[in-house]
């Protein structure tokens, strides 16, 4: 399929004749919806290739779409993947925490870089606007939950303000956006979230909680953040970040946005943001899934450069 | 077949829970341990005490618990030497930390709720629980925005997780009579011998008594009550109302009638802010199907946005909020003052 060859760092062709982009290549873990999701952004990557999809149900919809855009597709799980002539330069992990804690070491014994979508929070939590940089050089790096992409940038967009003793988030997700490794996951989710608010968020103390809510049509995903400020911080500062964050976030994901300005009430600050996916997959409402896809994305490709940099 | 040698159907009174909400989590040590000492002395079975929005719900968003619950759980374990303590928990909210820690506080039945139709996310709950020896029940909430059929599908997953009664939970109190011995009757069906059937009501249409008996009637052996009604939105299935009327029906309960009444009068009623009412507010909320809980947090958004509750809710019921949402409270109350011609600036009204 790829050309052989380097299996660090192999070269494609881009879109200029001649002009060589480093393209690293991929494998995804998991055929479930965060899975299928995620191959179609990497697949608009410059310098990511993906290669393997491997999961353990034959039958998913997401082996079939994998195998039809022209990945290695099989249904015999990691065993199968570990056992290829050609290994990954990356593997996306987009299982369940359990299953990631199971496959973490084997990745690790063949040196894989890993990039983990699941909450088991092996590695050190990377949210892209915040600690892209951070970390890169280590093996495995977790990507917290959607809910910790969607609401982390917000409890640092107040954390570089002023101090953020605590800080507290509400992710609500329209249940068909909700897949079963989500729903086995959901104690994981709220404590992974719940650590990285603190870590990454900034803040001294993090909770975090998630809804499901299952009306019909679906609903777009929803955040609210709520951070305790100090009494007198400057209003108007702490908007301003976070209007600035907002825009960051939107760099890679457009359907990134505040309801309505931050909202000052008795010693906190709650930030309303709704999460429009790109469709690419599910429908727009699983903005859940884009954002969790989207800044895998981003890391994976700081991976790539980081590669370069380091092979240059 | 009764519940058990003793009792017809087993009570569970959850005032030092769902009573959480009418009181804005603001349960001191006094009226936890005044109240759990009257209800055991009045044999109530069952007790349940914790956040009203269950293990690990004092946050910004359902409102700060004044004292940890694990503290007034503690106490109400010690001040409670024939009654069993309970706990709730949501999946999403609180943790297997939380049932753990509970249960290293000698709580004895953990409930575990999920909204009616999103059943699976508790399966590892129960499991925990139920490897920890406790008893236990899982909560199907907004049981009335389902069909009798789907919601008793939802019960099989949860009694194959490990769980042992399911219950209808009427958290809008919407549902109207046979509308819950439908559900009762289909979760009967569908469990058999495997998982016991509960019905846990609401007063907004005032309807909690009756639909009650209707549940015992279709076959559900335990039923929720909180005394004096002290419960979210429009109160509760009144325990000592329940229980009065189980005895005049030669239902067992194993309660203590009068001492209960007592109870309600001297040592429940005291701790409460205001009788729960069915006034314009809670009764719209059973009407539209709103989530009982929301209810102080509506009356909170609109006098911060000026803008009417009655609308709050409305526009949570055609939203299809589920439990959980109150952030979405705020939300829908700026959405309306944006809408509002005289163009306030809601940031600027108190």
């Amino acid at each position: 399929m790829l050309c052989g060859g380097h299996r660090l760092v192999r070269y494609r062709h881009s879109l200029n004749a001649g002009d060589h982009v480093p393209s690293l290549t991929a494998a995804i873990v998991g055929s479930g919806n965060i899975a299928t999701d995620l191959l179609f952004k990497l697949l608009r990557s410059d310098v990511i290739s993906p290669r393997y999809m491997v999961g353990v149900d034959p039958d998913s919809d997401g082996l079939r779409r994998a195998a039809g855009l022209g990945l290695e597709v099989s249904a015999g799980g990691v065993d199968w993947l570990l056992a290829r002539s050609e290994l990954p330069d990356i593997v996306f992990e987009a299982t369940s925490a359990h299953a990631h804690v199971v496959n973490a070491p084997r990745y690790a014994e063949h040196g894989l870089k890993v990039v983990d979508l699941t909450p088991a929070a092996i590695g050190p939590y990377v949210v892209p606007t915040v600690n892209l940089t951070e970390h890169i050089g280590l093996n495995n790096l977790n990507m917290v939950t959607c809910g910790g992409q969607a609401t982390i940038p917000m409890v640092a967009a107040v954390s570089r303000v002023v101090p953020v003793r605590y800080a507290e988030i509400v992710a609500s997700v329209a249940s068909l956006a909700a897949g079963p490794g989500t729903r086995a996951n959901v104690d994981e989710f709220t404590r992974t979230t719940a650590g990285a608010v603190a870590k990454v968020g900034g803040a001294e103390v993090g909770k975090a909680i998630i809804v499901l809510n299952p009306a019909s049509p679906p609903v777009i995903m929803r955040d609210t953040i709520f951070a305790a400020i100090p009494h007198g911080s400057d209003e108007n500062a702490i908007v301003e970040s976070v209007r600035r964050m907002e825009a960051a976030v939107q760099a890679y994901v457009p359907g990134y946005r505040l309801t309505a300005d931050p909202q000052f009430d008795a010693g906190r600050v709650a930030i309303f943001v709704e999460v429009e996916g790109a469709g690419d997959y599910f429908p727009p409402y699983a903005g859940n899934l884009d954002i969790m896809t989207a800044a895998a994305t981003r890391v994976g490709e700081e991976i790539a450069r980081a590669a370069m940099i380091s092979t240059a | 077949m009764p519940y058990s040698e003793d009792l017809d159907i087993r009570i569970t009174d959850s005032c030092m829970r769902d009573g959480s909400h009418a009181v804005a989590h603001q349960f001191d040590e006094a009226a936890v341990r005044d109240m759990v000492t009257a209800l055991d002395s009045a044999r109530v079975p069952v007790l349940e005490v914790a956040h009203g929005d269950g293990l690990g719900g004092s946050s910004f968003n359902y409102g700060f618990s004044k004292v940890p619950e694990r503290k007034l759980i503690k106490l109400a374990v010690e001040h409670a030497p024939s009654s069993k303590i309970a706990c709730l928990v949501l999946p999403g909210v609180g943790t297997v930390d939380d049932i753990r820690a509970a249960r290293d506080l000698g709580v004895s039945v953990m409930r575990v709720a999920t909204h009616s139709t999103e059943a699976d996310i508790s399966a590892q709950h129960f499991g925990i629980a139920r490897e920890l020896g406790l008893e236990t029940v899982g909560f199907l909430m907004m049981a009335h925005s389902v069909a009798p059929e789907a919601l008793a599908r939802q019960g099989r997953i949860m009694a194959d997780a490990g769980c042992q009664c399911v219950y209808v939970v009427d958290s809008a109190g919407a549902l109207v009579m046979e509308q819950v011995s439908d559900r009762v009757a289909a979760l009967c069906d569908i469990l058999g011998d495997d998982a016991q059937v509960g019905f846990h009501g609401h007063q907004n249409l005032s309807l909690a008594v009756a639909n009650s008996l209707l549940a015992i009637r279709a076959g559900a052996l335990q039923i929720d009550g909180c005394t004096r009604a002290f419960g979210a939105g429009a109160g509760n299935t009144p325990t000592e109302v329940l229980a009065a009327v189980c005895e005049r029906l030669g239902i067992r309960t194993g309660i203590d009638v009068f001492a209960l009444i007592d109870a309600a009068e001297d040592v429940v009623r005291p701790v409460m802010e205001s009788e729960p009412v069915v006034d314009r507010m809670s009764l719209l909320m059973g009407y539209a199907g709103v989530y009982s809980s929301f209810l102080r947090h509506a009356n909170r958004a609109a006098e911060r946005y000026g803008v009417p509750g009655p609308e709050i809710l409305l526009r949570a019921g055609q939203r299809q909020l589920v439990g959980g949402q109150e952030d979405l409270l705020i939300d829908i109350a700026m959405e309306i003052a944006a809408e509002r011609p005289t163009g306030i600036d809601p940031v600027a009204v108190p």
